[in-house]
């Protein structure tokens, strides 16, 4: 796989692989994509707005520079962005690997912070020396006065160039919660809507705070996903049920909308077949998604290209097995298909093999 | 339509309640009116406005959320659009009023700066284009859950009709106007409602900076247009089960046609 060292590739040469229900392999420019969606289909996406979630500053007790990364929120249900999880790295910025970047200096409760005139506290660190809990001052106004100023949008070495807000930013964002790019939904754009719209195919909407996916250290890595906030507005929970009683497929677009909708369903919905239904409002997603995870909703899912072992690529395996995966991967490497969240794309539909009977041991429930 | 124009009148203050609004250009004139309307109609309402200290003055008078920036800057717009997203939790009504005359005093074209033809677009044209842009999925967002969605591109006569030493100001606003009607095509499947209307002279900054020797007392008050254009608004959100109204002639704004 080779990473996309552009930003968002030209939509005319994007790609998509798609894993079928039967497992067949097939390649299609992602222009094509809406020739594998079926009329009585439900397209749903993820539309939060990316935050410019990286502030760099100063750790004010040694004036040591420091980048402080939001990867969540301390209450996610509360939706108080001033105390937020962030991850914090010593010198340098994102043209050096995440994994090369120096320690913070060592980093105590009640240390100052100032990111120009956006000055926050450490609250707390959270079992490692890197993830701490932190308190902006001021007004929740000055907080989003502040992002604006001073944030910039979270990026990795893969892309060179430093991104503006709008690369960050899906065509269809619309609440600023996200901490990274939902970046599957770097495929849609107005024609395609129009396109859905007169085929027949539904679209719609949640709001899931997409957090960080990778901190360059491999202790933490384990521990994301961090929990995430989401929100299913009651005409989307409606049009899942509609769709799913007249017997047309959920394609989620990203991993967030699969994380979220299996959430919802677990969480107060209601559990079954064809009749699972997602409780509409607000939830924090908890659970792992994984090879052993039952899908009760989400048909088919639209993603980018990952990596095996990391959390993006566990959730695939809850809708197909291991070896098409592999010959997918394989087949992706062979064509050399651009990954992370700029790059191609993946569409793999549930096998039939893959069917949601009842929740799981490895679901963690909301508490 | 009279009747119309009624019954719209009467829904206006439910419909609005707790509408999520922005406004461009909203500390003086036609878009500090608008502030105080939407306002005084219990909306959640944050406006834009290039002066900082001006921009915490209106808010703190209005109760109204400021955003300060400058809309005919590309590099402001994404920010801005986050801090509305952020500040309003959504978005169902965009206000694109911010508006710059051009040369003042007005110029013939043939004495206008090309730079000062770019500074009218940038602010007439880009920056209403670009913020619409960025928004357009909280618009989208809105229409989906039934909320209602609207832009209103604020638009004049000057669009339509081609008054000596008006060429900045007027071509920046005609092409605003043409790109309104195209989002409105484009964007009716996904039920967001594009408007563009004529809030006729006012008696604002602008109009004097244009006109210096024009009577105040002759000119309708900001406060008036303010709520006629709101109520083209909630008519506007009111109709959203219904084909797409270009223009919403439903008021004594002049809808503007060519």
């Amino acid at each position: 796989m080779i990473a996309a060292a552009t930003l968002r590739a030209p939509e005319a040469d994007a790609r998509l692989l798609v894993l079928t229900a039967s497992a067949e392999l097939k390649h299609a420019p992602r222009a094509a994509m809406v020739e594998f969606l079926r009329p009585g289909d439900l397209v749903v996406a993820n539309d939060a707005m990316t935050l410019p979630a990286s502030l760099s500053g100063v750790h004010l007790a040694t004036g040591a520079p420091i980048e402080l990364r939001l990867a969540g929120l301390q209450a996610p249900a509360g939706g108080d962005l001033r105390k937020s999880i962030a991850v914090v790295f010593g010198a340098g910025d994102f043209r050096m690997r995440t994994e090369d970047r120096p320690a913070p200096p060592p980093l105590s409760a009640g240390d100052r912070l100032a990111f120009g005139d956006l000055r926050a506290r450490i609250v707390r660190k959270i079992g490692h020396p890197r993830l701490v809990a932190v308190a902006f001052d001021g007004s929740a106004e000055a907080m989003w006065q502040g992002l604006a100023r001073h944030g910039r949008p979270i990026q990795y070495a893969h892309v060179p160039q430093p991104l503006a807000l709008w690369d960050a930013w899906t065509a269809i964002a619309a609440v600023p919660v996200a901490f990274e790019p939902p970046s599957a939904g770097f495929v849609l754009d107005w024609a395609l809507l129009a396109e859905l719209s007169r085929r027949g195919i539904a679209f719609a909407t949640l709001t899931h705070a997409a957090g960080i996916s990778s901190t360059g250290d491999v202790e933490l890595d384990r521990r994301l996903p961090f929990d995430e906030a989401y929100r299913i507005p009651g005409a989307t929970a409606r049009a899942i049920g509609h769709t799913r009683r007249l017997g047309g497929r959920i394609v989620a677009i990203g991993t967030t909308v699969v994380r979220a909708l299996e959430h919802a369903v677990r969480d107060g919905g209601e559990l079954g077949r064809r009749s699972s239904v997602v409780r509409p409002g607000n939830g924090v997603a908890n659970q792992r998604i994984g090879a052993a995870t039952a899908l009760c909703i989400v048909d088919a899912i639209v993603t980018g290209v990952h990596e095996p072992g990391s959390s993006h690529y566990d959730l695939l395996r809850a809708f197909t097995d291991d070896e098409a995966l592999r010959r997918a991967g394989v087949a992706l490497a062979a064509h050399a298909y651009r990954g992370h969240e700029f790059g191609d794309s993946l569409l793999v539909e549930r096998s039939r093999t893959h069917r949601c009977e009842a929740p799981i041991a490895d679901t963690r429930f909301a508490a | 339509m009279a009747q119309r124009y009624k019954s719209a009148q009467a829904t206006t203050q439910a419909a609005a309640h707790r509408m999520r609004v922005a406004i461009t250009g909203g500390t003086s004139g036609l878009g500090l009116a608008l502030v105080r309307e939407f306002k005084a109609r219990g909306c959640v309402v944050a406006f834009v406005a290039r002066d900082a200290p001006r921009v915490a003055e209106i808010a703190k008078q209005t109760g109204a959320l400021g955003i300060t920036g400058d809309i005919a800057r590309k590099e402001d717009i994404y920010p801005v659009a986050m801090q509305i997203g952020g500040m309003l939790g959504g978005l169902d009504v965009l206000v694109n009023n911010a508006s710059s005359l051009g040369p003042t005093p007005l110029r013939y074209l043939g004495d206008t700066d090309c730079e000062d033809l770019e500074l009218a677009l940038s602010t007439n044209l880009l920056g209403p284009f670009r913020l619409t842009k960025s928004l357009l999925g909280a618009l989208a967002a809105s229409a989906r859950e039934g909320r209602g969605a609207v832009v209103l591109n604020v638009s004049s006569d000057a669009a339509i009709n081609a008054y000596p030493g008006w060429g900045a100001y007027g071509a920046s606003k005609a092409a605003l106007h043409q790109l309104t009607r195209i989002w409105q095509e484009e964007l009716a499947a996904q039920n967001v409602r594009f408007l563009s209307l004529d809030p006729g002279d006012m008696d604002t900054p602008l109009h004097a900076l244009a006109v210096p020797e024009a009577d105040p007392a002759t000119l309708k008050r900001p406060a008036d247009a303010a709520r006629e254009l709101a109520n083209a608004i909630v008519a506007a959100c009111r109709d959203l089960h219904t084909p797409p109204l270009y223009s919403g002639a439903t008021t004594d704004v002049a809808p503007v046609t060519t």
